[in-house]
């Protein structure tokens, strides 16, 4: 059997304490920097297989605030073309878990921002969860997106394993998310929120329209305790303005993964993140 | 109730709701009101009402003579072939777009491998006047051609699916990913047993009026409502399933779950899951799936669009582990000559899905007095060009 974690009987009672913050590199950046956090994903992998440090570097370098990196699944069904499209590519580049983990072995010796992985539950569940969770705080990873892990599963099964590697869980919040959800979720969360500007997979641009400024306002308004980052359809300085309206930052994937389909795309990575910033 | 739900959506370590949170308010809202929208007695009445006038149920139980004399046993087909648009898949969609225009939905998606649930749904969306867009893949689209046009016939949109394989799994991230950009207006109408809970029980519920009817009918021709063998053919796992469910608490039945095994289990052509698969979370539960060992998941084969399916439903996942049912295979070529046979021996051409199930006689003993339950699924009429290619009619 690949599934490190034991597919228990009875599931465990649901555990109710609050979750403790660690002084991880994500929390330490959120300390010192509240306004225009820029974020950056890209699929490991893609376009060629070992590249994946040296993207992270030089997003850095040009200036990016932390990233994500993503590791890749066959079927990313929170997923627009453009990161299907990536997923497939790394993947039939053989890109996996195994692989990753091997690549970021130098990335402290490299990149210093603040560095979370972004997949779907099953690689991961394959992998191992606590396995996963050691390996990626030894090659100083700070933090986990993982769209399709449900928070209740993520309670009673992985929660303390996540602690105990003092690695972040991000969640993510949708224009339909219900506020007693939302509260639970700023409960459970120890780094950030995952605010997604609109109900929509990734890629598609965000619409700088009124209902999603009311959405915004009404996250706002809430104060929470977690910083909040804006992600799916940032594409360009109008939209990361927009987000960062509202949030403490915003999270560019997609309209990336598209500049590193193209030729010569480690030259255009200062220029693209310029773009955004301005 | 061993084999039954918990509160969490789990049977046993199976199930759950493996979502990314864009879906979790649909599923919520499914998960907290369909009990009590399908437990209301106008639902039922008007849920029975079409099943007896529009769908033709109950669905009669045949023993098939011929077949028997074969075989060496009593062998009763449960003609869910006869149901109208020709399959079981109906009973599912009548009970769901029921459910939806309780919700209040304006908009209805599903996805399909043989084309027969899409034909359902589509079908109800015509009888209750909602916009249906039906996610089918491209290779299914080609080998199902005649079930594209009764879907484009009846008023649906039928979107290819070009990812991956371009079949039933790459179906299904599709109608997810448009469930998740159109989270207030629209229902997805899930066409199996699998998904996140609560689609696996709620479709089990709506198809187990198959082994509901099939215990009255034995009773009536056979003195006895309990068989000795079932069998079924599982892609998803729906048909199976509706077939079971009134015998799953009765376990000296034997419960035999017919997979695909495309061109042999050990051919890298091949969609016989309970072998091949093990322990992971696919369309949104924990189950068993075809997968590499890094957990990406691995395309799967069958010469049957509706078994060729890299997942079982969390259930079934349960009644393998449990050992309440036996989950074994058949090949294209078997599922085929026993199409042939069935045909030839009782006058009726069954879908390829469902032919799986016959194949499995050959490899079984009985003894004389034995009474045999097959669930024919379906009708062979979407699957003649597949047989005149193969048998050069
Ligand atoms: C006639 C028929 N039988 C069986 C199946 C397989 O589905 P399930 O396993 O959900 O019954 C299909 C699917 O399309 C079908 O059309």
């Amino acid at each position: 059997m690949g599934g490190q974690i034991a597919m228990h009987h009875e599931l465990p009672a649901m555990n109710h304490q609050l979750s403790t913050k660690h002084m991880n590199r994500l929390n330490q950046l959120f300390e010192k920097k509240k306004n225009n956090l820029l974020s950056v994903y890209f699929t490991a992998g893609y376009p060629e297989l070992n590249t994946t440090v040296d993207i992270a570097e030089a997003l850095e370098k040009a200036g990016v605030d932390f990233l994500e990196i993503g590791f890749p699944y066959s079927d990313p069904v929170a997923d627009g073309p453009t990161i299907q499209h990536s997923s497939q590519t790394a993947l039939d580049n053989g890109m996996n878990l195994n692989l990753l983990f091997e690549q970021l072995a130098d990335l402290r010796k490299r990149v210093s921002i603040p560095v979370l992985l972004m997949g779907y539950v099953n690689p991961m569940v394959q992998y191992g969860v606590e396995r996963f969770c050691a390996k990626a705080t030894e090659v100083g990873v700070d933090g986990v997106i993982v769209p399709d892990l449900p928070m209740y599963e993520y309670e009673t099964l992985y929660k303390d394993c996540f602690a105990k590697h003092q690695l972040s869980n991000i969640f993510l919040v949708t224009p339909q998310t219900a506020e007693a959800r939302i509260r639970k979720i700023d409960d459970l969360s120890n780094s950030f929120i995952y605010l997604l500007s609109s109900a929509s997979v990734t890629g598609n641009s965000l619409q700088v329209s009124d209902v999603t400024e009311t959405y915004f306002q009404r996250i706002k308004d809430l104060h929470l305790k977690n910083p909040t980052v804006i992600g799916f359809g940032i594409a360009d300085q109008a939209t990361f303005q927009k987000a960062t309206a509202y949030a403490n930052g915003a999270i560019v994937g997609s309209a990336f993964v598209k500049i590193l389909g193209t030729s010569g795309y480690m030259e255009k990575i200062p220029e693209f993140i310029k773009s955004i910033k301005g | 109730m061993k084999y039954t739900v918990n509160e969490q959506g789990y049977y046993g370590d199976f199930g759950g709701a493996y979502i990314p949170e864009m879906l979790y308010p649909n599923v919520e809202e499914l998960r907290q009101q369909y009990q009590q929208i399908i437990g209301d007695a106008g639902f039922k009445s008007e849920f029975d009402q079409l099943l007896k006038d529009y769908v033709g149920r109950p669905s009669p139980l045949y023993l098939a003579k011929r077949l028997s004399e074969k075989y060496g046993a009593n062998i009763f087909l449960k003609r869910e072939d006869l149901n109208h648009t020709g399959s079981h898949k109906i009973n599912n969609a009548i009970g769901q777009i029921l459910l939806a225009q309780r919700l209040g939905k304006k908009r209805i998606i599903a996805e399909t491998g043989a084309g027969q649930h899409g034909v359902a749904t589509a079908t109800v969306c015509a009888l209750m006047g909602i916009e249906c867009v039906v996610y089918m893949g491209e290779i299914d689209m080609e080998r199902q051609a005649p079930n594209v046009a009764r879907m484009k016939m009846l008023g649906a949109t039928v979107v290819p699916a070009t990812s991956g394989s371009k079949t039933l799994k790459d179906a299904t991230n599709e109608a997810m990913r448009d469930w998740i950009g159109n989270p207030v207006d629209t229902h997805y109408i899930i066409g199996s047993v699998v998904g996140p809970y609560p689609y696996p029980e709620m479709v089990a519920q709506f198809q187990s009026i198959i082994s509901l009817e099939t215990k009255k009918q034995l009773l009536e021709q056979t003195g006895k409502e309990l068989p000795e063998y079932v069998l079924a053919c599982v892609g998803g796992g729906s048909n199976a399933m509706g077939m079971f469910y009134h015998f799953l608490e009765d376990e000296q039945v034997k419960l035999i779950a017919v997979e695909a095994a495309g061109k042999g289990v050990d051919s890298g052509h091949s969609a016989a899951t309970s072998v091949l698969g093990r322990e992971g979370i696919l369309h949104g539960s924990r189950t068993i799936l075809m997968q590499t060992d890094d957990g990406q998941v691995v395309e799967p084969y069958s010469i049957s669009a509706g078994l060729d399916y890299p997942g079982i439903g969390p259930q079934h996942a349960h009644l393998h582990k449990r050992q309440r049912a036996q989950y074994v295979n058949i090949t294209d070529d078997e599922s085929l000559q026993a199409g042939l046979l069935l045909s030839q021996l009782e006058g009726i051409i069954p879908a390829i899905e469902s032919a799986h199930a016959f194949a499995y006689l050959e490899k079984m003993k009985f003894e004389k007095s034995d009474n045999v339950v097959i669930c024919l699924s379906g009708r062979g009429d979407k699957d003649l060009s597949t047989y005149i290619k193969h048998f050069g009619f």
